[in-house]
């Protein structure tokens, strides 16, 4: 067993608001067998995803696999509601960074 | 029913794209050219100000090159959410842009634009017998604050658009839309299965962002009996399985079942295939209709006025030190102007500007700082005084561990405050029950 970097097997990992209330968060693979093996891994449980953002796992909405896309997809509500004083991404397309790093143990 | 092609030129109308991908995509002969203009994404400002997302300089360039080719080709265009918005003001400013350019270029058309606007108290009553629900700000929608709105559009369908076509129609400038509606009007107004149609717009609407390398570019869609194929007008890009599987999901919180207005479409048996280097085939998305149409409500209401003061901090000291000198000054600002309604917030870029409580590497911090000073208070004068305040005070402050004593700040700009605005906050988005598809959605018709 070896652990990577997701950014080492992902083709696309990228953040964006699904509205002005959550925050989704998209993982996209070129392989089907990479997919496979990144989403078995576990690494996208709850725990793990809230651990990485240092927040509680109640904020994490929602986690879905996209078998056909091989894409895995996860949103968490927004820290605060777009455009509200305190903003700091409107388009929430920049909090994509942590999963760069998230630890993927292959078999 | 035979196959319809769609080109959609953009991802926003003003964004541009290459010539040559609108002039193969026209080499094509679509039968029909649909852009969407706008979003929630840029945020409340510029539903609340009436402002357009994009130039009027760039859009009206957009559409310099695509009425002229709609035209020769004597084909319907259709632009949604226009002026980014979709409220009165954005689709009065298209309108106006659209005869400018028909008058420049000596073009003729039946014109129609369709508004979105709901009065506040349209909303208060629907609100009282029980019309409108919440789902996903978690909290319901109250009479008081739907009344506080200044502005509240909600996001049609296509079926105002289609009943456009069928008023003959050449050319449509629609509010606040739902933006798969915008593309996938014409095919259902030509029979087309309304669930390959609308998925075919989720992933239309974006242009040659489902393709690769992705842009702001021409990207067409052939609809049949059984699915649609995507290609992008320019040979420089391809469709692939991940780049239009992956668009499908895009701005979404689920994959598989999506939601618009008055339906939903049930993505879950899709089928994706590349049938060609460039080309992918979608089959599979189903049309559920739902009993009550109901429409999403966007509303904004005005919540102040901003002003800010951004500065460079290169001192390790200073740097070290930020927090409490930040504190401090934030502290005596709120004394010193003793208003419950001043709002004073601090970015620190170089630390944690960008994720704020979600970094997770906010100890490392760089060698220097930006530092943006965020007033927003009830009048502008104060917001303003209030930043002028904090960084003058930040300037001039002593702290321990000091050793420049001439200025704390590196400000790029004289003012070093910049008045920024009005700013607005979102007061509604929630979904309100309508009669029927087309209540709320006046349209007007034009020959130009």
């Amino acid at each position: 067993m070896k652990t990577v970097p997701l950014s080492s097997l992902a083709n696309v990992i990228r953040s964006k608001n699904a509205g002005p209330f959550l925050l989704t968060f998209d993982v996209l693979f070129n392989d089907k067998d990479i997919f496979s093996q990144v989403w078995e891994s576990n690494a996208f449980a709850a725990e793990n995803l809230a651990k990485l953002f240092g927040i509680s796992a109640n904020r994490i909405k929602s986690i879905y696999a996209m078998p056909k896309g091989n894409a895995i997809k996860f949103t968490l509500q927004r820290p605060r509601t777009q455009g509200s004083i305190g903003e700091t991404d409107m388009y929430g397309c920049q909090q994509h960074s942590p999963l760069l790093d998230l630890p993927i143990n292959l078999k | 029913m035979s196959e319809i092609k769609v080109l959609t030129p953009t991802c926003t109308l003003g964004y541009g794209f290459s010539t040559e991908g609108l002039e193969r995509g026209m080499a094509l002969n679509p039968d029909v050219i649909a852009v969407d203009a706008g979003s929630t994404d840029p945020g409340p400002y510029y539903l609340g100000s009436g402002e357009t997302l994009v130039s009027e300089i760039s859009i009206k360039k957009d559409l310099r090159q695509i009425l002229l080719a709609a035209r020769k080709a004597n084909i319907p265009f259709i632009v949604g959410s226009a002026g980014g918005a979709g409220a009165k003001k954005h689709v009065d400013a298209t309108v106006k842009l659209v005869r400018e350019v028909a008058h420049e270029l000596k073009l003729n058309f039946r014109l129609a634009w369709i508004y979105s606007d709901i009065e506040p108290n349209i909303v208060a009553n629907a609100i009282r017998i029980g019309n409108v629900k919440d789902f996903e700000s978690g909290t319901e929608l109250t009479e008081d604050q739907a009344l506080e709105s200044s502005v509240i559009v909600a996001q049609m369908g296509h079926e105002p658009i289609v009943e456009a076509l069928q008023n003959g129609a050449d050319v449509i400038i629609a509010g606040r839309a739902c933006d798969d509606s915008v593309i996938a009007a014409f095919p259902i107004y030509k029979n087309a299965d309304p669930g390959l149609a609308i998925h075919m717009g989720k992933i239309l609407e974006c242009g040659a962002f489902s393709a690769e390398p992705h842009g702001t570019d021409v990207m067409l869609g052939r609809i049949d009996d059984t699915g649609f194929v995507l290609e992008p007008g320019s040979t420089t890009r391809r469709a692939s399985l991940t780049s239009v599987a992956a668009h499908s999901l895009y701005e979404r919180e689920n994959p598989f079942l999506q939601y618009g207005p008055g339906h939903s479409v049930d993505l879950t048996d899709c089928s994706f295939d590349q049938i060609s280097e460039r080309e992918v085939r979608v089959e599979g998305s189903k049309f559920i209709s739902d009993d009550d149409y109901w429409v999403k409500l966007e509303g904004v209401r005005l919540s102040g006025y901003r002003s800010i003061s951004i500065a460079g901090i290169r001192c390790p000291s200073m740097i070290k030190r930020i927090d409490q000198i930040l504190a401090d000054v934030k502290a005596e600002a709120l004394a010193y102007f003793d208003s419950d309604t001043l709002k004073i917030t601090f970015l620190v870029y170089g630390r944690d500007g960008v994720m704020q409580e979600l970094e997770p590497k906010k100890s490392e911090i760089s060698k220097e700082l930006c530092l943006i000073i965020d007033v927003v208070e009830k009048e502008q004068k104060v917001a303003h005084a209030a930043a002028h305040f904090i960084s003058g005070t930040l300037l001039h402050c002593s702290f321990p561990g000091q050793f420049n004593t001439a200025g704390n700040l590196a400000f790029p700009y004289s003012p070093s405050e910049i008045n920024v605005g009005p700013v607005y906050e979102f007061s509604a988005y929630h979904l309100m029950k309508i009669d029927h598809a087309t209540e709320h959605f006046k349209t007007h018709f034009e020959e130009v």
